[in-house]
């Protein structure tokens, strides 16, 4: 991949529309505009103008069509870009590709080639190319969500944000070391303790999602557990065949387990069917129930299927299961009468369906989406959305931490010197000469 | 080298200018072996401390510290002149504690002319230089003087300060000059220019003078220095010049109504200076107009010397006319009957763009040719001392077939700001700051010796008086060292000498116990009474690194991850245009700054981590990854 290239690729979604748009992007993305439009001069920057778009070599006309032209660095990438508005059709689409790849030093974009582009003139921050690949992959409406706005920046924002506060801290500090022979004003560092405090809580705050952000963006993890043939398969089937429920179309990533995913109401869900629960009987089997049970250890929703027609035979065995993440599922309550259904186990409410009837089934969608939407309300609060923001904010936060500003100077620097080093790794960003800008922004330096 | 009819005998050397770069860059060269010429203006300025009279201070005092421990002149010679020392930031930790000065101007110049002087293989000569003399090969061959004779020679180091096309303003006036009464040097600048080195344009500016006999010191605030002046220098225990006060006064605005009424007819406003200035060293009338609500600004008089009634005003550069400098004296406390000896000025001089050196500080362009101090866009004499001295020491090394010193960020602030400067450029003239280190916590000015003394030692610039006072500090250190982690106990025993840690069952070396607050050798003694015969400055120096044990460590492993990538050498000649994956921005500043290793390329502003990953995928490729030194 070269970056002196012109690339040109369409950017509105692919197939039929009013109005398709063909993006260039590179040196000559300007030539190629005055190429396509008869030679005419290049339209204002940043203002819609109508051309008619024509092939170079014979000056046959292809479309009559909008375009824009902005000149770099005020543009999506960064470099010279050029967009085509062209009316939809799949004809003139391909007349326009065709030509704009006839054009000497221009090919098509590879995928993410335009974002990268972005990212590397500085137009987008890490955490915000990270969001737009997240918005290419996302599967359910809350994926989308979520990578969208990380996709804008906000949780670039809100990284780049404490940074600013950081580094504005550090600024105060390193002032009192590397300027201390000057005329400081008094009380320098009064605010810099609240302030760290401040941070170090929002910081905290951010990071007490509960995994959350990275929950929805890889898929809530949701185990179906119970005692062998008591309908867990079944169950799978019949939430997959749900109009609420579509099943993704690269289901069944194969573990050891078998795993659908789910878009339940926008809830990206991972279901995982397990192997029954029961006094095992060979050493296959009982490492099937070993991996069961680490399954349910870490899953965010345990759906525990009871077998209605012999309940409450293994029930010792699903108690056990219990919390806060358990939901209790009595299976076949078309094989039992009205007066035999159970209402509670241990102190949690049971729900008594039936798969085969599909009794039952509606309201337990209900109750799974209660359910999450009870431990985590989708908000507009951005969250981490990978493991490596998790850590580099840890790492933030250990550092906060352990500053003491009335211990030494030159150790509470160290630190904070390494706070804002770990975020400026989420977003990309680590430059001592801030540091220095603000100081001489702020103090009269200079003896 | 065919024409030899005006040709001088060769030197190994050439150093063009005696300034603080030109003076150690000729010691230190001479000092390794090779025949030296330092040649200048005149042999009366050597050592010549054109601004402030003072040596150190925060960051700076560091880089004294690194020059001493490298066997170079300023600390010796600092020490000698000082007339007051003072360590700045005394109540914080010893890692940012800046040893700083005043200086008496005449001694100092006196004591750096006799050390040259008596430097075997280094000749002196007054002259002024036309151009250099290069080969075919673009290699360096040797100066030619204003007069026409040739001087040939393997190395030239170029230490020409603010000489290049300098030009001194003066309210509206404009004096082509190096330094007040000194002229400018215009033949070299076309060189330089002609062979394609990228010239800047900077300034800087300096006070008035004034004579203390009319100063009323009598209402002022005086400042003393230290009860027991520190010495610069590993080599000295004591200090025995004559010690002076400085005094305190300041700015009012009824100054600095003056000042604004006037700002036109300043040449920093006139719009008669195009060089960038110093943002932490602005003239007076750029701190008025900056900092508008702040109703008074500092003044320090400082004396030139013992013996010298010149006063120095510390913070009131500036180039107002010198009429309105005058006016603007009469408003000062203290001041009111001052006689101006000679006005403030600012002067603005070329430089090149440091990107254009290699970390040795030999150029890119011309082989064999070096440049330091503010030529290469610093300020301050410190600074240009320390380039100077790793120009010598790779001059005389290279000419002898040896690999040159360049100095890392993890061993020296000196390697800290030669990376900086040869990695980023200057945009404005360069100082110094601890903030500037990553490695603050080791990079101290109490170690600069247990640093760089031993590396001095292997490519033999350091003297024998000095490797054997370094031998035995090292045996004194390591043998305390080595009894502080020996001697053991608990918790239980220690409450029992008054020591008061958390009683968790520990056993803890007197080392560890070190790392207490509030420990000290007193407490430790009464337990191991072996300890109070620790030299009480060994006992110091330990001390210290057992109270920052903590950020060592860690340090030390950031200092290992830092060298791995340093290990990475890339090609010279490296073709940016040929990696994929790069922005044009990032092989704009790549090429612009052709780092030598990986690290160094991963710390230019504008190269970004991915940057980064396409280079390494690169080099890797096409296997080219040399560690360094084979």
């Amino acid at each position: 991949m070269r970056f002196d290239d012109t690339i040109f690729a369409l950017a509105s979604a692919a197939g039929k529309a009013a109005v398709t748009m063909v993006r260039v992007s590179g040196d000559k993305a300007g030539p190629a505009l005055r190429r396509l439009t008869g030679d005419m001069p290049l339209p204002e920057a940043r203002r819609a103008t109508l051309r008619t778009i024509r092939e170079p070599a014979d000056g046959d006309e292809i479309d009559r069509a909008m375009v824009l032209w902005f000149p770099a660095p005020a543009s999506y990438t960064g470099e010279d870009v050029a967009e085509f508005y062209i009316h939809g059709g799949r004809a003139v689409l391909a007349a326009l590709l065709r030509t704009l790849g006839g054009l000497e030093g221009l090919r098509p974009a590879e995928a993410g080639e335009f974002s990268r582009r972005a990212f590397e003139h500085g137009k987008l921050d890490l955490t915000a190319a990270e969001g737009i690949a997240d918005l290419i992959n996302a599967e359910t409406e809350l994926q989308r969500r979520q990578a969208l706005r990380q996709s804008e920046g906000n949780l670039g924002v809100l990284y780049e944000g404490w940074r600013a506060r950081l580094l504005n801290i550090r600024a105060l500090v390193e002032s009192t070391i590397d300027f201390s022979d000057q005329e400081l004003p008094d009380g320098v560092l009064d605010q810099a303790a609240p302030e760290i405090h401040a941070i170090a809580d929002e910081i905290d705050a951010h990071l007490a999602d509960d995994h959350w952000g990275e929950r929805l963006r890889d898929g809530i993890q949701v185990a179906i557990l119970g005692p062998a043939n008591a309908g867990k398969s079944s169950l799978i089937n019949k939430l997959v065949g749900r109009d609420a429920a579509i099943v993704a179309p690269d289901a069944g990533t194969t573990r050891d387990v078998v795993e659908v995913q789910i878009d339940l109401a926008g809830w990206p869900l991972t279901v995982a069917d397990t192997a029954g629960l029961r006094a095992a009987e060979g050493a296959v089997e009982a490492e099937g129930i070993r991996r069961a049970r680490a399954l349910a250890e870490a899953a965010d929703l345990n759906i525990v299927v009871l077998d209605g027609a012999h309940w409450p035979e293994g029930g010792e065995e699903v108690t056990r299961l219990a919390d806060e993440r358990a939901l209790f599922v009595l299976n076949k309550c078309d094989l039992i009468d009205e007066k035999a259904r159970v209402a509670r186990i241990d102190g949690h409410g049971v729900l008594n369906v039936s798969c085969k009837t599909g009794e039952g089934m509606g309201d337990l969608l209900v109750r799974i989406r209660e359910h999450l939407e009870a431990r985590h309300l989708p908000s507009a609060a951005p969250l981490p959305t990978r493991a490596r923001h998790r850590h580099a904010l840890e790492k933030c936060l250990e550092s906060l931490y352990g500053c003491d500003i009335d211990v030494g100077q030159e150790l509470a620097a160290e630190e904070l010197r390494l706070a804002t080093d770990s975020l400026g790794r989420i977003t990309g960003r680590v430059d001592i000469e801030q540091v220095l800008d603000i100081i001489f922004k702020e103090f009269c330096i200079g003896k | 080298m065919s024409n030899n009819t005006s040709t001088a005998k060769a030197f190994d050397i050439i150093v063009i200018g005696g300034g603080h770069a030109g003076c150690e860059a000729a010691a230190a060269s001479a000092r390794i072996g090779a025949t030296t010429l330092l040649i200048t203006h005149k042999l009366e300025t050597i050592g010549e401390m054109s601004c402030n009279p003072a040596i150190g201070g925060l960051a700076k005092g560091t880089l004294v510290r690194e020059i001493d421990a490298l066997d170079g002149l300023m600390g010796r010679v600092a020490d000698e002149a000082g007339i007051q020392f003072r360590v700045l930031n005394r109540s914080k930790g010893p890692a940012v504690r800046g040893p700083r000065a005043q200086q008496d101007r005449a001694l100092y110049r006196a004591a750096m002319q006799r050390e040259l002087a008596n430097q075997e293989n280094l000749t002196l000569r007054a002259d002024e230089i036309e151009d250099l003399i290069l080969g075919r090969d673009s290699w360096v061959r040797g100066v030619i003087t204003a007069k026409g004779e040739k001087i040939l020679a393997a190395r030239v180091v170029l230490t020409t300060g603010t000489f290049l096309r300098g030009v001194i303003h003066m309210g509206t006036k404009k004096i082509s000059a190096g330094r007040v009464g000194d002229p400018a040097t215009t033949g070299l600048s076309e060189t330089l220019n002609r062979a394609e080195f990228k010239l800047g344009r900077l300034k800087t500016g300096t006070p008035p003078r004034l004579d203390g006999r009319s100063i009323d010191f009598g209402c002022l605030v005086s400042q003393p220095g230290d009860d027991s002046p520190q010495p610069f220098s590993y080599m000295n225990d004591l200090i025995s010049q004559d010690q002076i006060d400085c005094f305190i006064t300041a700015t009012n605005e009824t100054g600095h109504n003056i000042i604004r009424k006037n700002l036109k007819k300043s040449a920093m406003f006139s719009g008669n200076i195009r060089g960038v200035g110093p943002r932490y060293c602005p003239s007076i009338e750029d701190k008025v107009v900056r900092f508008a609500d702040k109703t008074s600004h500092q003044i320090f008089l400082e004396p030139e010397g013992l013996n010298d009634h010149t006063i120095y005003p510390n913070g009131i550069s500036t180039s107002l006319p010198e009429d309105i400098q005058l006016k603007l004296l009469k408003t000062i406390p203290g001041l009111e009957q001052a006689n101006m000896i000679r006005p403030g000025y600012a002067i603005e001089y070329d430089y090149v763009d440091p990107r254009q050196l290699f970390p040795s500080l030999e150029t890119k362009l011309i082989p064999g040719l070096y440049l330091a101090g503010q030529i290469n866009g610093t300020t301050g004499y410190e600074e240009a001392g320390a380039q100077g001295l790793v120009a010598g020491i790779n001059a005389a090394l290279t000419v002898a077939g040896r690999a040159p010193f360049v100095p890392n960020r993890g061993d020296s602030f000196i390697g800290v700001m030669i990376d900086d400067l040869t990695t980023q450029g200057a945009s404005e003239p360069y100082r110094m700051f601890s903030s500037r280190s990553e490695y603050r916590i080791h990079l101290r000015p109490d170690n600069a010796d247990q640093r760089l003394t031993a590396a001095g030692i292997g490519f033999g610039c350091v003297t024998k008086t000095r490797r054997e006072r370094f031998r035995r500090k090292k045996i004194e250190l390591d043998a305390s060292r080595n009894l502080l982690a020996r001697l053991r106990t608990t918790p239980t025993q220690l409450s029992r000498h008054d020591i008061k840690i958390r009683q968790d069952g520990v056993i803890r070396s007197a080392y560890e116990i070190l790392a207490f607050p509030g420990i000290n050798k007193e407490n430790l003694r009464q337990i191991w009474p072996d300890i109070g015969a620790i030299q009480p400055e060994i006992f110091e120096q330990i001390e210290i690194e057992a109270r920052y044990s903590h950020y060592l460590d860690r340090q030390a492993a950031d200092i290992a991850a830092f060298k791995r990538d340093e290990s990475l050498v890339l090609p010279v000649g490296l073709d940016y245009n040929k990696i994929g994956g790069l922005s044009a921005e990032a092989r704009n500043k790549l090429h612009m700054a052709s780092p030598t290793t990986l690290g160094a390329a991963s710390r230019i502003s504008g190269v970004t981590p991915a940057a980064i990953t396409a280079l390494l995928r690169y080099v890797k490729k096409s296997d080219r990854i040399v560690p360094r030194g084979s």
